[in-house]
């Protein structure tokens, strides 16, 4: 199932990271693959970038942007992202690593939209037991037709890595695109203002991806490594429970799985990407 | 050809793969399996599949009661594999539709058997004594159960008497596509060996040989080591041979659907208190003065999951509806355990009971409902039991006790005498409490005494009879505990009941408006409509006829609803409690 390539127009004419730029190593060429396409990057100094795809050996749309290598295989219908917090002069602005995991990038979105498991994957860190309440928060599909989670708040041991205490963390969760997904987080020393972590999700193919996270922490009293470290830690407890998760791509029939109040977000972005007739990575149900 | 395969038993583990509180990977045919054997013994065979988010469950804990799935902490029950516990929402009762596959489990030759669609009983295979064999190591072969069982009708091997030995004869005793039986022989020397080839997906199969007699302790490794090679050798061959045949595509599990009860509420076929669950009185015991325990099993089948805190309608003989609690563990779920008290007022409920209802009888009961759910996210909990208010207290304490969370039970009666349940009470060891023989004004100061000063992160539980339950609640607030933290249960409303008023009740989703009449309960009028709730005590305080109320203001007569719950105006028992307003619009 999984080499299939994708069918999804919206898709293929989008902007996906395909290698982290720092990791590319000048003249020499990177091969990797983006939605069953296989792919050739080479970083030619510092301006010339070339991605070809290696079966027809013709060049497909890149570009570079926030410390990533961007691919679009088709005809790139609106531009990468943008994230105004990059322009604040006390934020971090940094990769957090990019991680291979065996599971549909959806299901690694969907993961990352769900507070439930914190006191059971992230025991000691961003929950324990037995607080494992989920109280209800609002989810709505924002005019820019983004997925939005407000109001969502948790208990957390170890929120963040400047967090000294236990605290009842704030977030908010935005999806962008079907494998593009943001959270906003209380900063531990500036109530006022939050810490963005945004999850850039490779499909390599639909039961295959790659997690590419951009940390935009506010920097007082944080360390750049420390801050990749915190969230190599949480994503390595994630890594081993999504690639038990069976079948590997997202169902989107509402009667394949359980979904509890506390899953309001997951409900949405199924339904959402449903709607939006996004297959890839997807167990599609017909509307 | 695959759906004969499909209804054939098929082993699946050795006995041994399943250790104290071990879950066992086990597949067949492409579909996965947890395997986990409870405390109790049982073996559990489920898909191996969260109904959650799909994460296996074969990653989950085993806690000897129940399975514990790693990304939510979802609880499934022993046997029923229903779940019991959603820790997401701590104060809701889950439904008791959520309930993961299971398949049959036989364990039999050191082996469990399953299979997806049973036909037929288990393979019987003579000469093999079920106390005196020896279960050799699996070998997995990444080639077809077809070849496999082809190619193992010329496997060779010496009688376990003579391992060192050559020359062995050995007889073709019996080949199917599934198993292959040998009988090897020098001289007096004989040993049987059966090799069943479990199908784990199209292209992989796993040797599970049997062989009869165990060796002495001195041949046994010898034996063990001999077979592993030379199955081992026999795999080499098997794989060279299958990696020159065409890839065979694997199968694809088809995962059931989840009930679209979950989506919608159920529709209910036939009307008023049901009564779908036959259980025959397994044990009847005195187990306090005045009070009778009754055991009850399943007269066929397995019975249906339930939570701490949750009752069953029982219908006795005399025609009487009576609700009892639970009294059960996390995970005892070969049989329900009640116990009776005798009441000397009794309307012929309790009486029958004690004085005609005996072990082997046949009694009806309803599903267990729960409409006295469980929170297990405090980092205390006080349970407060009256007499034989303890019943639901005991299970909800042993589910605590289970997952090692912090509680007291606190349990007030007259003497030793009338304490009800002592194994249970002695399993749970110093955190059960007895208070005995207070005077009322004791009872009152040592309950003030222990529910002050109300920290934070602590659930107060209470069940008793009704003076007693009043003043625990009333005393908790004046100590500051919120009304959110106090749960409490009634035996009985011992209010009377005013159904003078007459008012009309629009059901908003059945687009039915009907008449109730002075005399006539809301329930029953709906039920005249044909308009169906389930109901249970219908006098207003075990909370199973709740309903929502969109629109009037009801006047509530029910002794379930917290005085908050009540001061909402959104809900209504429907059994006993009526309309102050000209209308009443509820979601129905």
């Amino acid at each position: 199932m999984g080499e299939f390539r994708c069918v999804d127009r919206s898709l293929l004419n989008d902007w996906h990271v395909v290698a982290e730029r720092s990791a590319l190593m000048s003249n020499s060429a990177f091969t990797t693959r983006l939605m069953g396409h296989d792919l050739q990057v080479t970083l030619d100094g510092r301006y010339n970038l070339r991605v070809v795809e290696l079966d027809t050996g013709e060049e497909v749309c890149s570009d570079s942007r926030y410390g990533f290598i961007w691919a679009c295989l088709g005809r790139p219908e609106r531009d990468i992202i943008y994230l105004p917090e990059t322009n604040e002069a006390d934020r971090h602005l940094l990769s957090g690593g990019s991680i291979a995991v065996r599971v549909s990038g959806l299901r690694a979105v969907e993961n990352f939209l769900d507070m439930g498991h914190f006191p059971f994957v992230h025991t000691g860190w961003l929950g324990d037991e037995p607080h494992t309440e989920v109280l209800p928060y609002n989810v709505t599909i924002t005019a820019a037709d983004e997925v939005l989670a407000t109001d969502c708040k948790f208990l957390q041991p170890f929120a963040s890595p400047t967090a000294r205490a236990a605290m009842l963390v704030d977030y908010i969760y935005k999806v962008f695109r079907p494998y593009t997904v943001a959270l906003y987080k209380s900063n531990p020393l500036d109530p006022d203002r939050k810490d963005l972590i945004v999850l850039f999700i490779q499909p390599v193919d639909e039961e295959n991806c790659i997690v590419y996270s951009y940390l935009c922490y506010l920097k007082q009293g944080l360390e750049a490594a420390a801050a990749r470290s915190f969230m190599q830690l949480i994503f390595a407890q994630d890594k081993p429970i999504l690639e038990n998760q069976r079948p590997r791509r997202l169902p989107l029939d509402p009667r394949a799985e359980t979904p509890i109040r506390a899953d309001a977000v997951s409900v949405h972005y199924r339904r959402w990407l449903r709607d939006r007739s996004v297959t890839y990575g997807a167990i599609a149900y017909p509307v | 050809m695959l759906e004969d395969v499909r209804t054939r038993w098929h082993p699946i583990a050795a006995t041994d793969d399943l250790p104290l509180r071990h879950v066992f990977h086990g597949q067949l045919l492409g579909r996965e399996f947890a395997v986990w054997r409870a405390d109790d013994g049982y073996v559990n065979v489920w898909e191996n599949r969260c109904l959650h988010r799909g994460v296996r469950l074969s990653i989950g804990i085993n806690d000897g009661r129940e399975l514990k799935c790693q990304y939510h902490g979802w609880r499934y029950s022993n046997r029923t594999a229903g779940c019991t516990y959603i820790p997401a929402h701590p104060a809701d009762a889950p439904a008791r539709t959520i309930t993961n596959r299971s398949f049959q489990a036989v364990e039999r030759y050191g082996l469990v058997w399953s299979s997806e669609d049973p036909r037929g009983d288990l393979p019987v295979v003579e000469g093999i004594g079920e106390d005196d064999l020896l279960v050799l190591r699996a070998i997995p072969v990444n080639a077809s159960a077809e070849l496999v069982a082809q190619r193992l009708q010329s496997y060779r091997f010496q009688p376990n008497s003579e391992i060192a030995g050559t020359g062995t004869n050995i007889e073709l005793v019996a080949a199917t596509e599934a198993a292959v039986a040998l009988r090897s022989c020098q001289g007096r020397a004989e040993t049987l060996g059966v090799f069943f080839v479990q199908p784990v997906d199209s292209g992989r199969s796993v040797i599970r040989g049997v062989l009869s007699g165990r060796p002495n302790d001195a041949q046994l490794t010898a034996v063990l080591r001999y077979h592993n090679e030379a199955l081992s050798k026999l795999r080499e061959d098997l794989e060279r041979e299958a990696a020159a045949l065409p890839v065979p595509v694997p199968i694809e599990p088809i995962f059931e659907r989840v009930s679209e009860e979950l989506a919608s509420l159920p529709e209910l076929d036939s009307r008023g208190r049901k009564a779908a669950i036959r259980v025959q009185v397994a044990r009847k015991w005195q187990t306090a003065d005045g009070i009778m325990a009754f055991e009850l099993r399943p007269i066929r089948g397995l019975l249906p999951t339930f939570q701490p805190g949750a009752h069953i309608d029982v219908h006795l003989p005399n025609g009487l509806v009576r609700q009892y609690s639970l009294t059960n563990g996390p995970g005892e779920t070969d049989r329900f355990t009640i116990g009776v008290k005798l009441d000397p007022a009794s309307r012929g409920g309790s009486q029958c009971l004690h004085d005609s209802v005996r072990e082997g009888d046949v009694l009806a009961i309803s599903e267990p409902r729960n409409n006295f759910p469980l929170r297990r996210d405090a980092l205390k909990t006080i349970f407060v039991a009256g007499g034989i208010g303890v019943t639901p207290l005991l299970a909800m304490a042993q589910t605590l006790n289970n997952q090692s969370l912090a509680y007291e039970l606190h349990y007030f009666a007259q003497n030793e005498q009338q304490l009800a349940f002592s194994e249970c009470r002695q399993a749970l060891g110093n955190a059960v409490m007895p208070h005995l023989g207070l005077s009322p004004s004791d009872t009152v100061n040592e309950l003030r005494r222990l529910l002050s000063p109300y920290l934070p992160d602590t659930q107060l539980y209470i069940c008793g009879p009704n003076p007693m339950l009043e003043s625990t609640r009333s005393l908790a607030a004046e100590a500051g505990w919120p009304e959110a933290a106090v749960h409490f249960e009634y035996f009985k409303n011992t209010n009377v009941i005013d159904d003078s008023s007459s008012f009309e009740v629009a059901l908003a989703r059945s687009c039915l408006t009907i008449k109730v009449g002075a005399g006539q309960s809301i329930l029953e009028a709906m039920r005249d409509a044909g308009v169906d709730l389930p109901s249970s005590c219908e006098q207003g305080a075990c909370g199973t006829c709740l309903a929502t109320v969109i629109e009037g203001e009801p006047d509530h007569q029910d002794v379930y609803l917290s005085p908050s719950e009540r001061a909402s105006g959104t809900k209504i028992m429907t059994c006993v409690s009526r309309s102050k307003s000209a209308r009443l619009v509820i979601d129905a």
